[in-house]
């Protein structure tokens, strides 16, 4: 009896060390997180104080309209909702019906191709990017959006691997019955195929979105022009700029993080279901 | 007879439209990949300047990278020793949090959460953030050092430390690969470890002869994939550091930019590009060749019991 009751003791004392560990970690990881949106609402004095001030006696909330000022962030804004949504339209489409393509035939060649498919994903980008310069020089598209978008609407090898994948688990009996009524493998794709992947393509959307969103080194290389800047692009400049202070930059970091944070938890369970499953992110 | 010509033409469209699936992607794969891979290496070969006159140059830039340019050896030593810092740390905290997020603690999801936030932002945030976070003088981290007893170091300004503080950033985008981890660790069947309790193994011994080798398959791609992102290092080092102190945050991948857009040789860089792909593709073979040592599956497993 005395030694059940020590035993509970050993686990409620194991329970209360996991418990202890996983918060440790957790504020390390929110931490630095909090550090940027109370820096972002801080007053100039309270700035640069040491030890640092965890809670601004006054909230200064309208940090953020005059750091947004400070640079044309809403031409920036424009500029990666632009690249983010069209390039996002044409990755879904391209990359579902490819998946289709994959899934749903067989052809000649296509498991070579498809074996080929996967090895491109190990190629680094830091290889192609030297000569993807040179092409969109070469086609005039150096300091315009478009090396940031078109590439999207030919697919990309994760998003199609992944969408396959998905594709291959939905029975064939429908496209099946829907072709001896006379309809064509384009119709089946879209009015069978299509409502069924909503899942799917909601990750493919956020993987997406998520890459886009807060890609850096495409724009970096492919823009020159402070017209053209993508948030990102122009919050790196941002640093190091004469008379910005750490506030403005906080401020403007967050507002650039709240559109993937607010997806991610939108999104979560499709984020962290398909990872789970395909075991792989981009 | 017109009819057998309509079959036939129609018999040519069946057998086309598969490719007509699959085009976007053939193009893409042309015009934005495999293309670029061959133009990279055709300009390896040439002294190449953005604006100018390109000229053939054999295997000189090789040879220049290997034996005339401090620079290259600089760079690759600091990624190297990145790597030896970062790849095992990183696989180490992914498989302790995965770990404790699979005890069934309540509130596990808001963990989870916590543990994969940092992931979903952009590079430059995470440059940003870090950046104020190592301030030497009003910095958060040496403020909690202080607290300890230690005077931290002006972490981006110190050639010692701004390596390591890059080691530290780079951890904190580690929720993918925990996740990785813990959707393995949702396969292991639970009777092992009960089979084995009864067996009177401990927990030590559970986490090396259960854990480890069920897992094996996961911590292989894992390992992998942390190598190749430690020799794709760009991001950070370029927002963060600039590459200095002193060239000690200079990665290769930095090395290799700066070659191409801040110094126009874009035949040079990509010598450089290949050395890197060659050093990725070589690495990446020796994992996967050591695997059969240390990585078991499932199948294998079963199979072996059998016998």
């Amino acid at each position: 009896m005395f030694g059940s009751a020590l035993n509970r003791w050993g686990d409620l004392m194991k329970k209360v060390l996991v418990y202890a560990v996983l918060a440790l970690f957790s504020l390390m990881f929110l931490a630095p997180f909090y550090w940027m949106i109370t820096t972002a609402i801080k007053s100039p004095e309270e700035l640069y104080v040491f030890p640092p001030k965890w809670l601004p006696t006054v909230f200064n909330f309208d940090n953020f309209a005059k750091a947004w000022t400070i640079q044309p962030f809403n031409t920036f804004l424009a500029n990666s909702l632009i690249v983010t949504l069209l390039s996002l339209i044409g990755q879904l489409a391209s990359s579902a019906l490819v998946a289709y393509g994959f899934a749903r035939f067989r052809f000649k060649g296509r498991d070579t191709l498809f074996v080929i498919l996967l090895a491109s994903m190990m190629i680094p980008w830091e290889v192609t990017m030297i000569p993807l310069y040179m092409e969109f020089n070469a086609l005039g598209w150096i300091n315009t959006l478009k090396p940031l978008i078109v590439p999207a609407f030919f697919g990309a090898p994760f998003f199609i691997f992944l969408l396959r994948q998905f594709i291959m688990t939905i029975p064939i009996e429908l496209e099946e019955a829907a072709r001896i009524d006379g309809a064509n493998p384009l119709q089946s794709f879209v009015r069978l195929i299509i409502p069924l992947m909503g899942p799917a393509l909601i990750l493919v959307g956020v993987f997406h979105f998520l890459s886009s969103w807060n890609d850096y080194l495409g724009p970096l290389i492919f823009l020159n022009d402070q017209s053209k800047y993508t948030l990102t692009l122009g919050l790196s400049q941002f640093r190091g700029m004469y008379g910005v202070e750490m506030e403005s930059i906080m401020a403007v970091t967050f507002l650039i993080c709240l559109p993937p944070l607010i997806l991610f938890f939108i999104a979560q369970r499709y984020i962290v279901g398909g990872i789970a499953t395909t075991g792989i992110k981009s | 007879m017109e009819t057998k010509v309509k079959r036939s033409t129609s018999l040519r469209l069946q057998k086309t439209i598969p490719y007509l699936f699959i085009m976007p992607w053939i193009i893409g794969f042309i015009a934005f990949t495999l293309g670029p891979l061959i133009f990279s290496l055709i300009i390896s070969f040439y002294d190449w300047p953005i604006v100018g006159e390109k000229t053939f140059v054999g295997l000189a830039n090789f040879k220049e990278m290997f034996t005339d340019d401090p620079l290259f050896y600089t760079s690759l030593e600091v990624t190297v020793k990145f790597a030896i810092l970062f790849v095992p740390l990183n696989i180490i905290i992914a498989l302790l949090l995965a770990m404790l997020l699979n005890k069934n603690v309540k509130g596990s999801g808001l963990f989870r959460t916590a543990f994969y936030l940092p992931s979903v932002i952009s590079g430059v945030a995470l440059a940003m953030i870090w950046a104020w976070v190592y301030d030497g003088e009003y910095g958060i981290l040496n403020y909690f050092l202080s607290l300890v007893g230690i005077e931290g170091p002006n972490w981006l300004n110190d050639p010692t430390w701004a390596p390591i503080a890059m080691v530290i950033a780079s951890l904190w985008g580690q929720g993918t690969m925990m996740l990785i981890f813990l959707a393995g660790l949702k396969n292991i069947p639970k009777d092992l470890y009960e089979a084995s309790a009864i067996d009177g193994a401990g927990k030590v011994a559970q986490f090396f002869k259960i854990t480890v080798p069920m897992l094996s398959p996961t911590i292989l791609f894992n390992l992998i994939t942390t190598i190749i992102s430690a020799f794709q290092q760009l991001t950070l080092a370029l927002v963060l550091t600039g590459g200095g102190p002193l060239h000690s945050t200079y990665f290769y991948a930095m090395y290799m930019y700066e070659n191409a857009f801040k110094f126009s040789k874009m035949g040079y860089a990509s010598a450089n590009a290949w050395f890197m792909f060659i050093v990725v593709l070589l690495l990446t073979m020796m994992v996967f060749k050591s695997s059969s040592a240390w990585v078991y599956y499932e199948g294998e497993m079963k199979a072996g019991q059998k016998g």
